[in-house]
């Protein structure tokens, strides 16, 4: 880096504390941000190449190891979309149960965020581990919840990483009531627990910006739920399309500095998904206590600030944590782990939100029940566009910093987006180009 | 801090097991504490040592920069463990090792010219020597903390060479495929997941890879007179550790 301020280059060689592998580039020239470019240089893995071919039971197993941070959200997306091609719709009570295994999800994911990826940068410490040695309360205050969001996913899901007990149709077997008891038990001090962290997060620094202008924030919506499973897909530029409208609205285009495709609105213009886009779309349907905290901490849907979406975390790990423990309340062993599942020639499309955002998933089955074509679209191949326009932005409103202050503001804010390139990069559109 | 020089290395993956590390939700400040993390980007550490006693390694090798990274975290590293199906058998990646990947680049991305990847995925073994080896997709924690406590205590690593199928009698399962002839890849993969599959009435599907000496033909033969379809059977051992079990050739 050089020391003249109104032409620098700084180039962040890997990103730390994400998820997968990527590195940032930025370049100053004549006091202007010239070029700013998110590298993702994770290989591709060719997910939907191999899973032509497989059987329809088969991708809720396999696109469960495109991401070790959120496999849950691929075994919801896949089963949705499949079971919509096959006609299938579940129980209620099963539904209830996918439902419970999204909320471990988002409470494991969400408090690894919280406390071991971003947390530190607020604070000033390189990581979670070395944050541990000044703030060691807090640290395994949030590792006991993070314990506990597995723990959720073991019960319902089998296994914390890469769940074994989700299948099309439903589950192969369901938790019984002692267990389901015991897991209640465990929730109720939980909420809490979750209240103070949103506390403690809301006394963190926050820098003063903004998403840039024109940015489109893009989540699901359900007519009575907060939407883990949402129902339609809302934007707060006006869109409301179904699931099978998709396509039509949003595109992918291959860039050179990434092995991620770049997620754009058909209609122009950038789009946000996760956190705060969902809170923006979504704060009617919170539940109780993490709705009058989100009021209590001054938190409102008009909230544009990406570094507060930290904060929107930690009131999601509330509301997840009071709709897992009001599930666990109610259950009684579903009458059957599955519904039926008969395969025929058919597509569908479905989508759920992950931690991060919007997973879209769309399947082709052939007569003989296999897969015949596929497409994926991840949260953070969608966001990467507003991320590099969001850091060009932020550098522009931030040269007055010296080079190892803006450069380590600029990696606070792609972590804002708590990235997930290994998910990024396997979702490659195979219908882009054919020679 | 004390305690041998680590390093936690990603390649091609999806970050699940070295998660395994940061779910040890328990043990993790204690693990920080003895081990001395020095590189493991996923946590914050980026330290590059030119001596790490212990590395630690998630991903297989699936492009020409990764072949070259992996001999020097060899030449850097007192002990090489792998860690998962990825590390240790290529993965399911490794599905592309019996397709074209040219023609898997060409129609996959818009610029083709701008992809570097090789047409196999392999595992870390095929390009150095490798110490330990922990199976599974992933790994399992308790194998994780007993392999990192022996290594801290010198002793020998608990991970064991047998079937699935000694799980489930520990457990007491009930033999799925002997009872309801369930298809079961149990009695040819690698123990260490607990018999988690056959515990919740699922079959088990081989993702921590064959036990040893596992008898492959012999499961097909017994799975195809139940009038189980090998199709199904072989692709279900062409999964998470594809270039592991002996399938024979490609139909």
């Amino acid at each position: 880096m050089t020391h003249d301020h109104r032409s620098r280059r700084f180039n962040v060689e890997a990103l730390t504390r994400v998820e997968g592998e990527g590195g940032l580039i930025v370049e100053v020239r004549d006091g202007e941000v010239a070029d700013v470019r998110l590298r993702i240089f994770e290989p591709p893995r060719f997910f939907e190449g191999f899973l032509r071919g497989r059987a329809y039971s088969e991708p809720p197993d396999i696109t469960a190891r495109i991401c070790g941070i959120c496999p849950v959200a691929y075994q919801m997306s896949s089963c949705q979309a499949i079971e919509s091609a096959l006609g299938v719709t579940i129980d209620e009570p099963l539904r209830d149960l996918r439902h419970l295994l999204y909320c471990g999800e988002w409470i494991e994911s969400h408090i690894l965020h919280i406390h071991l990826l971003h947390a530190p940068d607020f604070l000033g410490y390189p990581s979670g581990i070395a944050m541990a040695a000044d703030h060691r309360f807090e640290v395994e205050r949030g590792l006991q919840l993070k314990k506990l969001g597995n723990r959720i996913v073991e019960v319902v899901g089998g296994r914390a990483v890469h769940p074994v007990n989700v299948k099309i149709g439903g589950f192969y077997s369901t938790p019984t009531a002692v267990t389901m008891a015991a897991l209640a038990d465990e929730l109720r001090p939980a909420v809490e627990s979750a209240m103070d962290i949103a506390r403690w997060v809301a006394t963190f620094p926050y820098p003063d910006h903004e998403l840039p202008d024109g940015t489109a924030l893009v989540a699901l919506r359900h007519p009575t739920e907060y939407p883990m499973l949402g129902e339609r897909l809302v934007s707060t530029t006006g869109l409301d399309i179904a699931v099978d409208e998709y396509l039509d609205h949003f595109a992918e285009v291959h860039v050179e500095h990434s092995t991620a495709l770049h997620g754009h609105m058909l209609a122009g213009g950038d789009y946000l998904v996760g956190p705060l886009a969902r809170f923006a779309l979504n704060a009617d349907h919170l539940a109780p206590r993490a709705a009058a905290l989100a009021v209590e901490l001054g938190l409102t849907p008009a909230e544009r600030n990406p570094f507060r979406s930290i904060l929107v975390r930690a009131i999601e790990t509330v509301h997840a944590c009071e709709v897992a423990l009001d599930i666990a309340e109610r259950y009684t062993p579903p009458a059957r782990p599955a519904v039926p599942v008969q395969p025929r020639a058919s597509s569908g499309c479905g989508w759920t939100e992950a931690p991060r955002g919007l997973l879209f998933h769309r399947y082709e089955i052939d007569a003989d029940g296999l897969v015949a074509d596929v497409r994926i679209v991840p949260p953070t191949s969608q966001n990467q566009p507003v991320i590099e326009h969001d850091l060009i932005h932020l550098i522009g409103n931030s040269l007055h910093l010296d080079d190892a202050a803006l450069e380590h503001i600029c990696e606070q804010a792609v972590r804002n987006y708590d990235p997930c390139i290994s998910c990024a990069t396997h979702f490659l559109d195979l219908r882009v180009v054919r020679s | 801090m004390t305690g041998p020089t680590v390093a936690v290395w990603k390649f091609a993956s999806c970050d699940g097991c070295q998660l395994t590390i940061l779910d040890c939700e328990d043990e993790l400040l204690a693990i920080a504490a003895a081990l001395d993390f020095r590189m493991f980007l996923e946590a914050g550490p980026e330290e590059m040592l030119d001596h790490f006693d212990i590395s630690l390694v998630e991903g297989s090798i699936t492009t020409a920069h990764d072949a070259e990274r992996i001999r020097d975290v060899r030449a850097r590293s007192g002990i090489v463990v792998t860690i998962g199906a990825c590390a240790t058998a290529g993965g399911i990646q490794a599905l592309r090792n019996t397709a074209d990947v040219e023609e898997y680049t060409r129609v996959v991305y818009a610029r083709p010219d701008w992809i570097s990847t090789l047409a196999t995925s392999t595992p870390i073994a095929d390009h150095i020597k490798v110490d330990y080896e922990l199976h599974g997709c992933p790994i399992s924690k308790q194998e994780l903390i007993g392999t990192i406590t022996a290594l801290l205590a010198g002793r020998r690593t608990p991970v064991t060479r047998h079937s699935v199928c000694v799980e489930c009698k520990q457990a007491g399962t009930a033999c799925l495929l002997v009872s309801e002839g369930t298809a079961c890849l149990g009695p040819v993969t690698h123990a260490g997941c607990g018999a988690l599959c056959p515990s919740i009435h699922r079959g088990c599907f081989g993702c921590f890879g064959p036990s040893e000496s596992a008898n492959v033909a012999g499961l097909r033969q017994v799975l195809h007179a139940g009038g189980i379809p090998d199709d199904d059977v072989l692709r279900s051992l062409r999964t998470f550790t594809v270039t592991k079990f002996d399938t024979g050739a490609h139909p």
